[in-house]
């Protein structure tokens, strides 16, 4: 099944980038749901949308291909990733506040550039759901380049980052520099959202973050377990995933999410099963 | 007296128009057992956050390990257990090898991993608290009493000098709470760490303490539990009841 995955070009490229996102989101996702920010992934992922729409825009309009979708998109991404951090500065009473705001403002923004460019459709719609024959080989390399760059990053601040998570109080007690810290988280976040587009499509990618996760959550008993279990949740729902999406001639971003609520039924049933054992 | 590992002078704190604290003199000396009692609202927790820098005073001034508050950065020194350490949630998928590691992030430092040493460390402080055989459970499943213990464990293993405990027995059953005290008993003597223990269970606290502080507003005591066991039912109306601007040092 995996043939045509290695013989074409466009397909290959697709199949290795989802392999780094099925690393880097589960990834970034394990310290995003136990620090119960699930929701900011959706925000950013609309505000990617509205720097995508700005790339596609600019290359119908001016043939302005210096900045790619992908790099548009990750820099509205980034900067969206700063303005939720502020807003969550200006009300701090209600942080959650931030999220719908960056979220409908990223939406409200893409339709101007989609509508100022007369509309894109079959782009837009591979930009929604995610699409196999999406990535260029640019793509690929780009998106390499972030995932080494993630692994890295997250590799070296694991520590702060895993106390910071679990008690921020008791990480600046101790002289951790706990909002340093969590920027560079955020705009990290920021980068695998843009990354992770391509493939699953603006409208998943908080999934891919999310849902493995909440299988692995079941399973764990610490959090490095949980960890190392989303990654294998992640990599496993995006290979079915997008094989089963060519072949069926589906978004692979419906295919991927699909077979992640899966594992999660199963990881919950699996739960409950130990459990009566117990008792 | 040995010297004081924490003093305060004149300090006083006003939150949103209240004046939670007045004046105060406070000295911690190096080796006690103090256990800070008083009323609810009293400015306990508020002093505590003074300490550790997580709040500022309105004036007054605080030396900590001999330096004044403003240059002092070695934070290892001081370990701290929150009252809201026992309210983590519940779910959160970590170890208690992993919990207790966090308390040595900081000192490990940026950019740096792990080592053997570091490792024992860990395993030393698990041990210290009686939890070996939990080392790699999920610290959720535990009981809140073990729970404390964790807690206890993470703030230990960076080798501090004072440990700051704040209400850490509340949720915690009667035969806990004694042995609870018996391991402060045994950090304070055997391991040197001078402690400083907010609460309300007066009772067992009297029984281990050197120093107690009673705080409302303005400290109203500071002695040995002996001193604070004479006190007459008029002198404890003064802690709990209206506020008196009475500083009483018996040193």
């Amino acid at each position: 099944m995996l043939a045509d995955f290695l013989e074409f070009d466009f397909l290959r490229n697709t199949f290795l980038t989802g392999l780094l996102i099925g690393i880097i989101a589960p990834l970034l996702g394990t310290f995003i749901v136990v620090r119960r920010l699930s929701l900011i992934a959706d925000a950013l992922s609309h505000v990617t949308l509205a720097g995508i729409a700005f790339g596609l825009f600019m290359e119908k309009k001016f043939a302005f291909t210096l900045i790619t979708p992908l790099y548009s998109g990750m820099a509205f991404s980034v900067i969206g990733s700063i303005f939720i951090e502020k807003l969550r500065g200006v009300y701090k009473a209600y942080q959650e506040i931030a999220i719908p705001i960056i979220l409908s403002g990223g939406v409200g923004l893409s339709v101007v550039f989609i509508a100022l460019a007369d509309g894109f459709n079959t782009e837009l719609f591979n930009y929604l759901f995610g699409s196999v024959s999406a990535v260029s080989k640019n793509d690929f390399l780009t998106i390499l380049g972030i995932s080494i760059f993630i692994v890295l990053i997250i590799s070296l601040f694991y520590k702060e980052l895993f106390t910071l998570s679990f008690d921020e109080e008791h990480a600046t007690v101790s002289g951790i520099h706990a909002k340093r810290i969590h920027f560079l988280f955020i705009i990290l976040t920021a980068l695998v959202i843009a990354a992770s587009i391509r493939i699953v499509g603006v409208l998943l990618v908080s999934a891919l973050m999310t849902l493995p996760v909440a299988a692995s959550m079941r399973l764990a008993k610490g959090f490095k377990q949980m960890m190392v279990l989303s990654i294998v949740f992640g990599e496993l729902a995006v290979i079915i995933g997008l094989v089963s999406g060519y072949y069926l001639s589906i978004p692979p971003g419906g295919t991927i999410v699909m077979v992640s609520i899966i594992i999660l039924l199963l990881s919950i049933g699996l739960k409950q099963l130990r459990y009566r054992k117990q008792k | 007296m040995n010297e004081p590992i924490i003093s305060m002078k004149n300090i006083s704190f006003t939150y949103e128009h209240k004046q939670v604290l007045d004046h105060i003199d406070f000295i911690l000396p190096r080796g006690a057992f103090m256990g800070l009692i008083g009323p609810n609202g009293g400015g306990k927790t508020t002093l505590i956050k003074l300490i550790l820098g997580l709040m500022k005073p309105d004036h007054g001034s605080i030396t900590i390990f001999n330096k004044p508050f403003e240059q002092f950065k070695d934070w290892n020194k001081i370990g701290f257990v929150s009252q809201k350490s026992n309210s983590f949630n519940k779910g959160f998928p970590a170890t208690v090898y992993e919990v207790v590691s966090m308390g040595l992030t900081a000192k490990v430092g940026y950019l740096r991993f792990f080592n053997q040493k570091h490792k024992a460390k860990i395993l030393h402080a698990i041990d210290l608290v009686g939890m070996s055989e939990y080392t790699y459970e999920n610290v959720g499943n535990l009981s809140g009493g073990q729970q404390q213990r964790v807690f206890i464990a993470r703030a230990l293993v960076s080798d501090p000098e004072l440990l700051i405990l704040d209400e850490p027995t509340v949720g915690v059953d009667y035969e806990n709470v004694q042995r609870f005290y018996e391991l402060l008993h045994e950090l304070n003597t055997k391991q040197q760490i001078t402690l400083l223990l907010v609460t309300h269970d007066t009772g067992t606290m009297t029984e281990y303490a050197t120093d107690i502080a009673c705080l409302n507003k303005s400290l109203h005591f500071h002695g040995n539990p002996e001193e604070y066991l004479e006190l007459s039912e008029h002198d404890l109306s003064k802690v709990y009841g209206h506020p008196v601007n009475l500083v009483t040092h018996d040193h």
